[in-house]
């Protein structure tokens, strides 16, 4: 097995040892911290299609991150009050079922990632990052705006919805239901990128004009991974929204798009579980520093900065070596 | 709408559009000659305004605050691109991003630390202060006329150092073959660090002159650094012509559309929801010009070749 | 992971000098860095002066920072209640974070004291048995400008505040007590910096005054702006944009300003005199209206865990209700909604040696309560 494989592995065995070390001392907080790792370990895994195996550096994912949130939001605001919204003629009743909440975050956020890749994918290189910007901050004002859901001020959901059989409440299995979607986007992206339509993504990231005069048009395999991307990472903004019960505009601020985007770089762009790490390493980072100085974010500049400068690659990138780097 | 507020508001846009050009003419330079996504110009505009407002209340002149907030960025921006930025140049856009926006946690906190969480004074020097009479009965303020006429002598000095210096040529040789002039035995690394401080310092000139109207405080060059993009995106990167046409459609955009969309809206709903959807509206009117601009050009206006 | 929390804990055990007993628990999540960082700083110092000047050492209180994300706020409210198990919880600046956080935790029994947000659902409909505001309704400074508006005899106002709910709230407020007309009623762009278009629009409008909202950065740049722009109208406006933290940064442009508070630094009682003198001889600089907000959150606490006992929650709300403590604003009574019934002055900007600050030149509201206390069932 490749060195990769070994990290891989324990990392996935360390997103179950630590909550459960975590019941039997009887640590819920830390509970809720991993499963804001995995959470946004999904949103990350996401990108990581469009960025790493698409070579489509979105700074704006935070808008589906946002559509994803909002559908939790919106849905379960209307169970909450009881009153169904009005769509036109039609009037929908609310739910606080996670399992359609899950569906309706995939399915809006696919229609937007359809929407913004098909129109941001007729550009490029930096002007692509910057109209995917663009799009994020148009999202982000109408949000704040609109003042039917909240505006700025966002919703609160006071309990959190239901699944089957479980009780979402308590936290290790609110933990479970973030895992076992982690472990599926994982396959989906593993299965995905050793696929035909990975390897020809693979493909039009290195060579387009090759792949062109194959018959292969890039514009079609880049708008299918930046949809599929947009979907996964719509996912996490519902479960993120249902895990602090609240959503409001920030979800869909540039700097979401940073932080995300920060994940699949600190882990590794590219690698399969490169935003798993990253996310976990951030958040570490984030509270280990919080806890020494008000400065802290000074800190994190400049770890970020040593490791952009001379861990090159990521963390996994630097722990297993060049030999399976993506180019 | 009468003509004299139309006219005001058109020197408004004029004015925010000449200052959105002092940021995004280091920003397209950079891009241009050296490939880099600087993330951090906005940091460099903070800096310079937290440096002419440290100045000027110290010595009490405005204008020994400006020649410092030049320099401030200036030194700023030449030791962050010596120590960071020069490691940068061969590596992707991602690397850049993220190397950047960690920069601009170190000089966000950094300047906290120093300054204090409180924002700090600057005003409008004596000599610039209060309105003054135009043609037309137009009441303006003499300090937004000086920001107009300022970054308009510097976007004509930077055309023309361009166009006519030895800088220049070195610059436009960078931009189109940055290995041929290497080996032509120009000093690459020296022309990068001249270039960056350049656009450093016309950063923090513009964070100097817009401290004064607005407020000194940290965080103030993260709105300016987005409308930047949006400006040399819509421009076409690496273009100063570009750059100054972008700069001045977005400043005129957004004055306007700020102004004139809750009227226009008001002929046809009830004033209350045309206040509110005019101001979403106009909030998000840069972002739909920009994407405008790039479906019908994907490079910008001005491409360089 | 454990240790972040013990490290948090220990570094306010500091702070609190040093707890013995640890009989209650309090968790204060406010803003301590980025922007808005001053007044999450204003309202801790305030609130740990009052803890270290009463001597009581039963009390831990741990300080987190919500860089004003609700997102973390919510994330450190769940740690504060399921790891750290506190009593009660303070702090929060803003009313979006604090809709995200309060109505959880008061649902899980911690009782919350609000020293700075008052959002309307929270007094109205969404009102809480464990949900105690010692700041004031969101509404209340707006309408208290809205009546001195009238006192002053403008009869044509311009209004402008940034387009979210805040800023609906705060217009809204000031139409609540305002009898005359609206010459402009414009809604900014949040963070907005540059306001030469809505200046161009005051000036064309033909108001007598204009009456603003537009907390921190947003007010610095307007009055600047304002002041520069030759519109030399009388301008009203709350607290917020004129308070002691970022009166420095307005400077000349402020002087003279009316705002309306229900507190200021000349306010003549003891409470008050003492704490000034004691706050600027801690911290080497002088109270804002958070900082008056905070002492008064802690010293009301401090009441109520004299007269009762923490764990007897009935007991502990009764005491709590009584609002038996001396407030620096004077007189301060809880309504039924638990939210203040108070006077709101009108100040004015002065300056005072090298230093802006504020006097008291009237009272625009006596004895207010908040126009949400009806809908409250608690």
């Amino acid at each position: 097995m490749q060195r990769e494989t070994w990290i891989n592995l324990a990392i996935l065995l360390g997103l179950i040892l630590v909550p459960l070390w975590a019941v039997v001392m009887d640590e819920p907080f830390t509970i809720t911290l991993t499963t804001k790792v995995v959470i946004l370990a999904l949103a990350g895994v996401g990108l990581n299609i469009a960025l790493g195996y698409g070579g489509l550096v979105s700074f704006g994912h935070a808008a589906f991150f946002g559509v994803g949130g909002y559908a939790m939001g919106v849905l379960a605001s209307h169970a909450q009050s009881y009153t169904p919204m009005q769509i036109g003629a039609l009037e929908v009743e609310g739910t606080k079922s996670m399992l359609i909440i899950w569906a309706v975050a995939i399915v809006f956020s696919g229609i937007t990632a359809l929407f913004i890749g098909a129109l941001s994918l007729r550009t490029s290189g930096v002007y692509f990052i910057m109209i995917t910007l663009a799009f994020g901050q148009m999202l982000y004002y109408f949000a704040i705006s609109w003042p039917a859901y909240g505006g700025e001020d966002g919703l609160s959901i006071y309990v959190r919805n239901g699944f089957p059989g479980l009780n979402t409440l308590d936290p290790i299995q609110f933990y479970c239901i973030c895992f076992v979607l982690l472990c599926a986007a994982l396959l989906v992206s593993a299965r995905l990128s050793s696929s035909s339509f990975g390897l020809a993504l693979h493909g039009a990231r290195q060579n387009a004009e090759r792949l062109e005069a194959v018959g292969v048009r890039p514009f079609k395999l880049r708008l299918t991974a930046f949809v599929i991307s947009g979907m996964i990472t719509g996912l996490a903004g519902a479960l993120f929204a249902d895990l602090n019960r609240f959503v409001s505009p920030t979800m869909f601020s540039w700097h979401t798009s940073g932080e995300i985007m920060i994940f699949v770089i600190l882990g590794g762009v590219g690698r399969l579980f490169g935003p798993v790490v990253g996310a976990a390493l951030f958040i570490l980072l984030e509270h280990w520093l919080g806890g020494i100085s008000d400065f802290w974010q000074f800190y994190l500049g400049l770890i970020l900065l040593a490791v952009v400068l001379f861990a090159r690659g990521g963390v996994i990138g630097t722990l297993a070596g060049r030999e399976v780097a993506h180019d | 709408m009468t003509m004299v507020l139309l006219i005001e508001q058109i020197l408004n846009g004029l004015q925010l559009g000449v200052m959105l050009f002092l940021m995004s003419a280091g920003l397209t330079l950079v891009f241009g000659v050296m490939g880099l996504i600087n993330l951090a110009h906005g940091s460099l505009y903070m800096v310079g305004a937290f440096a002419c407002a440290a100045v000027a209340t110290a010595t009490g002149s405005f204008f020994l605050g400006l020649l410092a907030s030049l320099a401030a960025a200036a030194a700023a921006g030449a030791i962050v691109e010596m120590t960071v930025i020069r490691r940068l140049y061969a590596r992707d856009h991602l690397d850049q991003v993220l190397a950047t926006f960690a920069l601009i946690l170190v000089f966000s906190e950094g300047t906290r630390w120093m300054f204090g969480s409180f924002p700090l004074f600057l005003d409008v020097p004596d000599l610039l202060s209060g309105p003054i009479s135009l043609p037309g009965g137009i009441q303006y303020p003499l300090y937004r006329l000086a920001i107009i006429v300022v970054g308009l002598c510097v976007a004509a000095g930077l055309f023309w150092l361009i166009a006519k210096t030895r800088l220049g040529i070195r610059i436009r040789a960078g931009e189109s073959d940055r290995d041929m002039i290497a080996a032509l035995g120009v000093d690459i690394s020296r022309l990068y660090t001249i270039v960056f401080a350049l656009g450093a310092a016309l950063a923090g000139l513009a964070g100097a002159l817009v401290g004064a109207i607005q407020s000194v405080q940290v965080g103030m060059g993260e709105p300016v650094l987005i409308l930047a993009f949006v400006v040399i995106v819509i421009g076409g990167i690496g273009s100063i012509k570009g750059a100054l046409i972008g700069a001045l459609l977005v400043g005129l955009t957004d004055t306007l559309g700020r102004a004139l969309l809750p009227t226009v809206f008001g002929y046809f709903m009830d004033p209350i929801n045309a206040t509110t959807v005019g101001a979403s509206l106009a909030s998000m009117l840069i972002y739909i010009l920009m994407a405008g601009v790039l479906l019908w050009r994907p490079s910008g206006l001005f491409k360089v070749a | 992971m454990k240790k972040f929390g013990t490290l948090a804990a220990s570094a306010a055990l500091l702070m609190a000098g040093a707890a013995a007993a640890e009989d209650v628990k309090v968790g204060m999540i406010t803003t301590l860095s980025g922007g808005g960082a001053g007044l999450g700083i204003d309202v801790r110092d305030g609130f740990m002066l009052a803890i270290e000047q009463s001597g009581v050492d039963n009390i831990e209180v741990i300080i987190e920072d919500d860089q004003r994300k609700p997102e973390l706020a919510v994330q450190l409210a769940d740690r504060m209640i399921q790891s750290e198990r506190v009593d009660v919880m303070t702090g929060i600046i803003w009313s979006n974070l604090a809709m995200a956080v309060v109505p959880s935790a008061t649902a899980q029994g911690v009782v919350y004291l609000s020293p700075n947000a008052g959002p309307s659902a929270l007094a109205g409909r969404g009102c809480h048995e464990n949900y105690y505001n010692v700041a004031w309704q969101n509404d209340n400074l707006h309408e208290a400008a809205g009546a001195h508006a009238n006192g002053s005899g403008y009869t044509n106002s311009f209004i402008l505040a940034p387009n979210y709910p805040a800023g609906h709230d705060a217009l809204s407020g000031y139409k609540r007590y305002y009898e005359g007309e609206t010459a402009g009623e414009i809604y900014t762009q949040l963070g907005q910096t540059d306001y030469a278009a809505e200046i161009a629009q005051i000036r064309a409008s033909g108001a007598d005054s204009v009456y603003f909202f537009l907390p921190g950065g947003m007010g610095i740049a307007f009055l600047k702006q304002l002041a520069d722009s030759g519109v030399d109208l009388p301008v009203v406006g709350p607290a917020f944009s004129f308070d002691q933290g970022i009166l420095q940064a307005v400077g000349d442009a402020a002087l003279g300003v009316h705002n309306t508070s229900q507190w200021s630094p000349d306010l003549d009682n003891a409470a008050n005199a003492d704490f000034t003198a004691s706050f600027e001889a801690e911290y080497g600089r002088r109270p804002s209206l958070y900082a008056s907000q905070g002492f008064d959150t802690a010293n009301l606490l401090l009441s109520a865990i004299a007269a009762a006992d923490v764990n007897d929650a009935d007991a502990f709300r009764t005491a709590l209700e009584a609002a038996d403590f001396d407030s620096v604003r004077g007189d301060f009574e809880f309504g039924p909604n638990h939210h203040p019934i108070q006077d709101i002055y009108v100040r004015e900007v002065i300056q005072d040696g090298d230093i802006f600050t504020n006097r008291i030149i009237g009272t625009a509201l006596t004895d207010r309560a908040d126009a949400y206390a009806a809908e409250c069932q608690m």
